[in-house]
C-alpha cells in the first residue's frame, strides 16, 4: 500500500506575516508602514518647502523650461538636432552621448583589461613586467589629468585641417579629428541588407549544428569556413544581382573644415581612451584575482589533459574565475559611466556638460535639473547593474552551482 | 563634484531655510565682519589674483568699493572663485553677498533666478580671436569654422544666432572653464574663440604669443557687464548700486583717490552733500556720512579703477569708448546723490 505524501497545512498567513513583518511580526509591520509614512511626510515637506521659498525668492521652478528653445549649439549630436529644438532634445542629445562613450569605454576597458591581466599572469618576465608597470602607471594617475593629456598633449599636437595626415585622400586625420568617407544608401542597399543578416543568421547557427552531428555521428566539423564564406558570398552575389549597394561621400577640405564625409571628434576619441585605459587598469586587477582564486590545480588538469595554456585559460580557468570577477567588474562598469562627466574639462558634449551645464546656467533651475540628471545616471547604472547580475546568475546556472 | 555640490546647497538651502528670503544681508555682512564676494577664476582686468596672490580688477574693486563703505576697510573681502555655471548657484545659495564677475544683464536673468542687477561696471560685446595666420579679416569669413566657447555663457547662444542670421556653419566646442577653451583654441582644435571683447583682450595675453593673434572688428551682441545681489533686500541692493553710482560721481566730480580730503574741505554744496558734511544721505543707505569718502579712499574713482585695471594704465590697454562719461563721449551715467 502505498503511502500518500502528506502535504503540510498552508501556512500563507504566517508566510505573509514574517515576510512583511520579519520575526516582530504584526508589530514589526505596523512599524514599517509608520516609517514609510514618515519617510513620506519628510520628502512632501521638503518639496513644499522647497517650492515655496523659490516662489519668495523668485526663481523659476517647474519643468516647464524643458519645452523652451535651447538656442544654442551642441558639437556632436547623434540624434538630429538644431539650435531651434528645445531643452528636451539637448537633454536626448546629452543622453545620447554619454550612452555611446559609456558603451564604446566599457568594451574597451573589458578588452584591455583581459589582455593586461592575461599578460600580468603570463610566464614571459617581459610581457608580466610591461603589464605590471601599466596598472601601476594608469591606476596611480588622476582621470582628469590623464584626460586632459590625451586631449591636449597626444591628439592636440595632430596637424591642422591643411596640413592633415591622409591616406588615398580619402581617409584624413588632424587636430579636427578622423574624417572618413561616409557610405550613403544606393539601389542595392536592401538587398544587400537582407543578404548580410542571412549569411550572420546561418554562421550563428552553424555551431549548434555542428554540435548535434558531432554528437549524433562522431564527426567534428570545422566551421568557420562555411561561415565566412557564407558572409562574404551572400552580400557578393546580392551586389551582383541588385547593384551596388552604397557609394561613398568622400571628404574634402571646404574653408576651416572639411565638409562631407563622416567625422569622429578628437573630444570624443580623447574621452573613450582615457576612460577605456583607465579603468582596464583596474579591471586587469579584478581578472588577475579571480583568475588567481581558481585553484592552481585546475592549470595543472588542463596542462595533463593536452590543453594549451590558452585553451586552459580559455575554457577552465575563466569561466570560473568569472563568479569571482563579476561584481567588481559591475563596479567598473558603474565608474566608467560615472567618470564620463568629466567630459566637460575637453568639451564633449556629454549629458552633464550640456544639460546640467548649459541648460542649468541659462535657464537658473538648479533642482529639478540636478533632479533629472542624478535620475538618469541612477536608471543607466541600475540598467547596467541588472544586466550584469542576470549574467551573473546565467553563469552561475551554467557552472552549477 | 563641486559644481553638484553647490547645486545640493541650493537645494538643501530652499528647502530647510526660510532665513535665505528677505534675509538683512548688510547686518548678516556687519555680523560676519567680512564681505563674501563672488569673482571669476582669473580673468586678468575684471577678476584675477596677482603674483602676490592679491586680487585685481575692475569686479574685485567693485567689491573692495562694497566693503570700504560697509567696513571702511576694502581689505575685509572674502573673494569666492567661480565658474560661469556655478555663479548664480553661490548667489542664490547665500554663499555670497554679491556677484561681481562679468556678468551680462539679461532679462530671463534678471527675472527667473532669482537675482537683481545693480547695474553697468563695463559696457562690453562679444567678438572673436582668429590667428592672423588664417588671414581673415571679417567675422562673416568664418563660415564652418570650428569656434571654442565658454559653457554657461551668454557667448554660447550668441554665436549660434550671429552664425545662423548670416547663414553659416560652424562647429562650436564648449569648455567647463575660459582657461580650458582658450588651451584648446592655442592647440589648434579651434580657428576662433569667441567671448566678450574685453576678456578677449585679457586672455591674448595668456598665450604664447599674444601678437600671433587679432581681435575681428565685428561686436556682435550688447554684453553690459555688473554687479549682482539676491532678489528680496531692497537695502543690500540699494547699497551696492549706489556704491558704483558713487564711484562714477567722484569721476564726474573730479574727486579722486589722492585728493578726496581736500575737496572734502571744500565749501561747495554739491560735495557736502555728496562727503556727507551737509546731510544724511549715507545714513539712510544704511551706511555712515562719509560713505562716499571711504569708497574714493579705497578705490579711487571710476576712471582710476578703469586705467588702473583695463586701461592706459594696465596691461589691457583698452580704450575707454562706450565706457567714458556721458559728457565725455560715453554712455556711464549715475544719477545724482542728493
Amino acid at each position: 500500500m502505498a503511502i500518500e505524501a502528506r502535504s503540510p497545512p498552508p501556512q500563507f498567513v504566517a508566510k505573509l506575516r514574517r515576510l512583511l513583518g520579519g520575526r516582530a511580526g504584526w508589530g514589526g509591520l505596523l512599524l514599517q508602514v509608520l516609517f514609510v509614512a514618515a519617510l513620506i511626510w519628510v520628502a512632501y515637506e521638503i518639496v513644499d518647502n522647497a517650492r515655496g521659498n523659490l516662489a519668495n525668492q523668485r526663481i523659476a521652478s517647474g519643468f516647464g523650461f524643458m519645452s523652451q528653445t535651447a538656442g544654442f549649439g551642441v558639437s556632436q549630436a547623434l540624434i538630429p538636432y538644431s539650435e531651434a529644438d528645445s531643452y528636451t532634445r539637448v537633454f536626448l542629445v546629452g543622453l545620447v552621448n554619454t550612452l555611446v562613450v559609456s558603451f564604446i569605454g566599457i568594451i574597451f576597458a573589458t578588452i584591455i583589461g583581459f589582455m593586461v591581466a592575461l599578460g600580468r599572469l603570463s610566464p614571459n618576465w617581459l610581457l608580466s613586467k610591461i603589464s605590471g608597470g601599466y596598472v601601476e602607471l594608469i591606476r596611480n594617475l588622476p582621470l582628469l589629468f590623464q584626460i586632459l593629456f590625451w586631449y591636449l598633449a597626444v591628439l592636440g599636437t595632430l596637424p591642422n585641417p591643411r596640413q592633415s595626415v591622409s591616406v588615398f585622400d580619402a581617409f584624413f586625420l588632424s587636430n579636427r579629428g578622423i574624417v572618413v568617407p561616409r557610405p550613403v544608401g544606393e539601389a542595392g542597399l536592401d538587398a544587400f541588407l537582407i543578404a548580410f543578416v542571412v549569411a550572420v543568421a546561418i554562421a550563428l547557427a552553424l555551431p549548434a549544428y555542428a554540435r548535434r552531428r558531432l554528437f549524433q555521428t562522431g564527426k567534428p566539423m570545422t566551421v568557420w569556413p562555411f561561415a565566412l564564406s557564407l558572409l562574404i558570398g551572400l552580400p557578393l552575389i546580392a551586389t551582383l544581382i541588385f547593384g551596388q549597394p552604397f557609394s561613398f561621400e568622400i571628404p574634402a577640405l571646404k574653408g576651416f573644415n572639411f565638409a562631407g564625409g563622416a567625422r569622429v571628434a578628437p573630444e570624443f576619441v580623447a574621452l573613450t581612451l582615457a576612460l577605456a585605459t583607465y579603468t582596464a587598469a583596474f579591471i586587469a586587477e579584478i581578472v588577475r584575482a579571480g583568475i588567481q582564486s581558481v585553484h592552481k590545480g585546475q592549470m595543472e588538469a588542463g596542462a595533463s589533459l593536452g590543453l594549451s595554456r590558452g585553451s586552459t585559460l580559455r575554457l577552465v580557468v575563466v569561466p570560473q574565475a568569472l563568479r569571482v570577477i563579476l561584481p567588481p567588474l559591475t563596479n567598473q562598469y558603474l565608474n566608467l559611466t560615472k567618470n564620463s562627466s568629466l567630459a566637460v574639462a575637453i568639451g564633449y558634449p556629454d549629458l552633464f556638460s550640456v544639460f546640467a551645464g548649459t541648460t542649468l546656467s541659462q535657464t537658473g533651475q538648479a533642482i529639478e535639473i540636478i533632479a533629472i540628471t542624478m535620475s538618469v545616471y541612477l536608471l543607466i547604472s541600475i540598467v547596467t547593474s541588472a544586466l550584469m547580475s542576470f549574467y551573473g546568475w546565467r553563469l552561475g546556472r551554467s557552472l552549477g552551482s | 563634484m563641486k559644481r553638484v555640490s553647490l547645486a545640493l546647497t541650493v537645494a538643501a538651502a530652499a528647502g530647510f531655510l526660510t532665513q535665505a528670503a528677505g534675509a538683512q544681508t548688510l547686518k548678516t555682512v556687519q555680523d560676519r565682519g567680512v564681505l563674501s564676494c563672488g569673482v571669476s577664476q582669473g580673468l586678468p582686468g575684471f577678476s584675477a589674483p596677482d603674483d602676490k596672490g592679491n586680487w585685481t580688477g575692475i569686479d574685485v574693486d567693485m567689491c573692495r568699493a562694497v566693503a570700504a563703505a560697509v567696513f571702511n576697510d576694502p581689505t575685509k573681502v572674502k573673494f569666492v572663485p567661480l565658474s560661469a555655471k556655478d555663479r548664480f548657484t553661490a548667489l542664490q545659495s547665500g554663499e555670497i553677498d554679491v556677484l561681481s564677475r562679468n556678468t551680462t544683464w539679461t532679462v530671463s536673468r534678471d527675472t527667473s533666478l532669482g537675482v537683481n542687477f545693480t547695474g553697468v561696471t563695463y559696457y562690453d560685446g562679444q567678438g572673436f580671436l582668429v590667428r592672423k595666420a588664417l588671414k581673415v579679416n571679417s567675422a562673416l569669413e568664418l563660415n564652418s569654422a570650428s569656434i571654442c566657447v565658454q559653457t554657461g555663457t551668454t557667448n554660447e547662444q550668441n554665436v549660434a544666432d550671429y552664425f545662423k542670421g548670416n547663414n553659416m556653419k560652424y562647429e562650436v566646442i564648449a569648455f567647463g572653464t575660459a582657461d580650458e577653451a582658450i588651451k584648446a583654441y592655442e592647440s589648434g582644435r579651434c580657428d576662433v574663440f569667441t567671448s566678450d571683447v574685453s576678456q578677449l583682450y585679457a586672455l591674448r595675453l595668456k598665450l604664447a604669443t599674444p601678437a600671433d593673434h587679432a581681435v575681428l572688428p565685428e561686436v556682435i551682441s550688447k554684453e553690459p557687464l555688473g554687479p549682482l545681489v539676491r532678489h528680496g533686500d531692497d537695502q543690500w541692493f540699494d547699497i551696492v548700486k549706489w556704491t558704483l553710482f558713487a564711484l562714477l560721481n567722484a569721476e564726474e566730480l573730479g574727486v579722486n583717490q589722492k585728493n578726496v580730503d581736500e575737496q572734502a574741505k571744500l565749501d561747495k554744496p554739491e560735495l557736502k552733500r555728496v562727503f556727507g558734511t551737509d546731510g544724511n544721505l549715507g545714513e539712510q543707505l544704511g551706511l555712515t556720512k562719509d560713505w562716499v569718502i571711504r569708497i574714493v579712499k579705497a578705490t579711487g574713482n571710476y576712471g582710476e579703477v578703469f586705467d588702473r585695471n583695463v586701461g592706459a594704465g594696465s596691461k589691457l590697454g583698452i580704450a575707454r569708448g562706450l565706457n567714458q562719461l556721458w559728457n565725455k563721449g560715453g554712455i556711464q551715467y549715475a544719477p545724482p546723490i542728493r
